[in-house]
């Protein structure tokens, strides 16, 4: 009980954070048909921003401009790189963004070294918030929720009560007449963009020193959101969110189970020895497969529900 | 009235192109006859098929795969197994048949993996593809038995009977091998874009709704095309096995299905020779330009993003193009702007080279001793002088090539380039 509590705690955290990441992103698409494959480089982004940021002025500072800061380079991007691309099409667009997220990691590392930095946990966010039976929960956890939740709850309202969030929902699927109607659909795009980058940016400072701040961070998170939003439906808000939460939960138990096939047979007498055959499928644990759970998921998908678990269009 | 008229003169200039293609084969290691240059001649053989077959998939058949390296590495990873087996007697496959079994092997996982990422197109397609490098990936790590875990698996090449005295010791013995592998599948991949199947994909590139109207099923076309791609790209697993002597779960990364999409695309895709170009660039800045320096990861991300947002036809469109203006006699009209601008960006990349290697040397070598020496030239990158020099020479040369890029505005360049695609 007080494992499965506490490892879904763990793993709502985590598909929050995941969300975070793959909200932007899927705005982005649904929006301009842009996959933006350096989207996790912006993640990146931001947990170095704040990590410089914090070491001056303080985390809650580097809290609210560092997303500001990525938000900002983001627009950048859209305004004199995609911008002259998406003539061509959506593929060089993706090609461009493919080649950016190169450029990135290596900006950070000429600039920042290629070992990780010591980005951590403000002093006033440290803490255990409550204890379960014996295991206890941290403060920060807690606090990536509440941000992840606040976050989901303003794009929501943005979208729907806001003219400007009008416009973008327009703009979504009928950009021609938005822009009969005298709106900058350019802008648009170009806000869209910036706001999808500031958000990752965002998970950025709040995920960075959960996790570790290094160069390889995009890395290993950037094909985990590739498939949250495949999985979601592609350009789906609301997929993307029961997809992170589904892929943050199912990772953070398989990592903690140390169950295989041979140790289930054991249980009724059937021994699997070292020579049998399909003996290392066999031995496998449950946590030996967690780094391909999500890619699993990914391919059962596809072939049971082609257009994700929330998608409509049929892409 | 006996079956249709046709009319095929003799395709002269096919033939030559095909015929100097295999004397460049026969006669380049006569050239370069180090052993360091045979191998990076092996090298780029083996990726200019991988190259062919990645561009089956980008440029016939408008498919941006991110884990094009699952076939060739699972690929390699069978040839490399058939080698051990034939080496302890329990598998007939010589040497120059290994390749095949490469090839082989790729197909079945194209079958296999094909008929899941082909389900979608366009962007979609990218990102499954991207997932099933991953996965396979995260494969290999967990079964050390097939994949060898870290170390990877090595081999041999040399067993069995020599064949005509060919041992495949000698390098030279293995380059005529790729050889003669990368003309066989250059002619074959070359075949495929005339055949019905090549026409199709290129069709259910440009207009997926009108070839499914006429009454192809546009998946079925896609995966077709997929299996095959996956045949060559196994093929080129296989000779890099037989070149390298080992294979590591490096092979099957997104880091080499990276790889060969940023060669590809620089050397170009609307070309059939594109990728051929583009595995000689990406040979020599992995191997040479790393020897060089450290930020060539960087170089080649910028030379990437350039390529794609001012010559989208890569390399091989920016030769052909100029071809063209040759042949039809306008070529001085260009040429007083031409050599401004590559004047000037010349300029221009020796003033980031400048700063961005000495950039490099105070984040990560800050320890050491600031003065480095590049190109000849002796920068201290602790002295305001040498940021001085390189920020300058970037400036002037920027300047100079935006005023000197204005004169090919009202020709509408991209219009042109856009067609390729």
């Amino acid at each position: 009980m007080e494992f499965t509590l506490i490892t879904l705690l763990n793993g709502v955290s985590y598909g929050l954070l995941l969300f975070m990441l793959s909200s932007g992103l899927t705005l982005i698409f649904s929006m301009m048909g842009v996959l933006n494959f350096a989207h996790a480089s912006f993640y990146m982004l931001g947990a170095y921003f704040a990590y410089m940021l914090s070491t001056q002025f303080g985390f809650w500072t580097a809290f609210f401009v560092a997303p500001l800061l990525v938000g900002v380079l983001g627009a950048a991007v859209e305004r004199y790189g995609l911008r002259s691309v998406h003539q061509y099409g959506h593929i060089p667009e993706l090609l461009f963004t493919f080649g950016l997220s190169y450029v990135i990691v290596e900006v950070v590392q000429l600039i920042w070294g290629r070992a990780g930095v010591p980005y951590a946990i403000p002093a006033s966010l440290s803490g255990s918030l409550f204890t379960l039976y014996t295991t206890t929960f941290p403060v920060y956890r807690a606090f990536m929720m509440l941000v992840a939740l606040l976050m989901l709850l303003s794009i929501y309202l943005l979208l729907t009560k806001t003219r400007i969030g009008l416009v973008i929902q327009a703009a979504l699927t009928h950009p021609e007449a938005v822009e009969a109607l005298g709106h900058n659909v350019p802008r648009v795009f170009m806000l869209v963009f910036g706001g999808g980058c500031a958000l990752a940016g965002l998970a950025g400072v709040v995920g960075g020193n959960a996790f570790v701040t290094e160069p390889g961070m995009a890395a290993t998170l950037g094909s985990i959101i590739f498939v949250v939003v495949v999985v979601g439906g592609m350009g789906s808000l609301s997929g993307a969110f029961v997809a992170s939460l589904l892929i943050g939960i199912l990772q953070t138990f398989a990592v903690a189970l140390d169950y295989s096939i041979a140790s289930l047979l054991a249980n009724f007498g059937l021994m699997i020895k070292a020579g049998s055959p399909f003996f290392s499928l066999f031995n496998l644990t449950i946590a030996q497969i967690a780094p391909v759970m999500p890619y699993l998921l990914l391919v059962l998908i596809l072939i049971f529900r082609p257009r994700g678990l929330l998608g409509v269009r049929e892409g | 009235m006996s079956g249709m008229l046709r009319y095929q003169p003799l395709n002269l200039a096919r033939w030559l192109i095909w015929g100097s293609f295999a004397l460049i084969l026969l006669l380049a290691p006569m050239v370069f006859k180090h052993g360091a240059a045979l191998s990076l001649l092996s090298q780029m053989g083996t990726l200019m098929i991988f190259g062919l077959s990645y561009n089956m998939l980008l440029g016939q058949g408008g498919m941006l795969s991110f884990g094009h390296a699952v076939y060739s590495g699972l690929g390699a990873f069978f040839a490399i197994h058939a080698m051990n087996l034939a080496t302890a007697g329990q598998l007939p496959v010589p040497v120059s048949m290994v390749p095949l079994v490469g090839g082989l092997a790729g197909m079945l996982f194209g079958i296999l993996f094909g008929y899941v990422t082909t389900k979608k197109s366009g962007t979609t397609f990218s990102m499954i593809t991207l997932g099933m490098v991953e996965l396979v990936f995260a494969c290999s790590l967990m079964f050390p038995d097939f994949f060898g875990g870290e170390g990877g698996i090595s081999t041999n090449r040399v067993y069995g009977n020599p064949v005509l005295g060919i041992t495949y010791g000698p390098q030279i013995e293995v380059y005529y091998l790729i050889a003669f592998w990368l003309f066989i599948s250059a002619v074959a991949m070359y075949a495929f874009t005339q055949t019905p199947l090549g026409r199709m994909i290129n069709a259910v590139r440009d207009n997926p709704e009108r070839a499914e109207f006429v009454g192809y099923d546009t998946q079925w076309v896609r995966y077709l095309t997929l299996i095959l791609s996956a045949f060559f790209a196994g093929i080129s697993g296989g000779l890099s096995a037989i070149n390298f002597e080992i294979v590591s779960a490096e092979n099957v990364s997104a880091i080499r299905s990276g790889a060969v999409l940023l060669f590809t695309f620089i050397g170009g895709i609307g070309f059939f020779f594109g990728p051929m170009l583009g595995a000689i660039v990406g040979v020599f800045l992995t191997v040479m330009l790393s020897d060089f320096t450290k930020a060539w990861q960087l170089y080649l991300g910028i030379f990437f993003i350039l390529i794609v947002m001012y010559a989208p036809g890569g390399l091989a469109g920016i030769f052909m193009m100029n071809v063209r203006l040759l042949k039809f006699g306008k070529f001085a009209r260009v040429w007083p702007a031409l050599w401004k601008i590559l004047l000037s960006a010349l300029v221009a990349v020796t003033g980031l080279i400048f700063s961005v290697e000495m950039l490099y040397q105070r984040s990560l070598e800050a320890s050491q001793d600031p003065v480095i020496s590049v190109f000849g030239v002796v920068l201290n990158s602790a002295h305001l002088s040498s940021w001085l020099l390189a920020v300058s020479l970037i400036v002037l040369a920027a300047s100079v090539l935006y005023s000197a890029v204005r004169v090919f505005k009202p020709y509408g360049l991209r219009p042109i380039l856009k067609s390729k695609i």
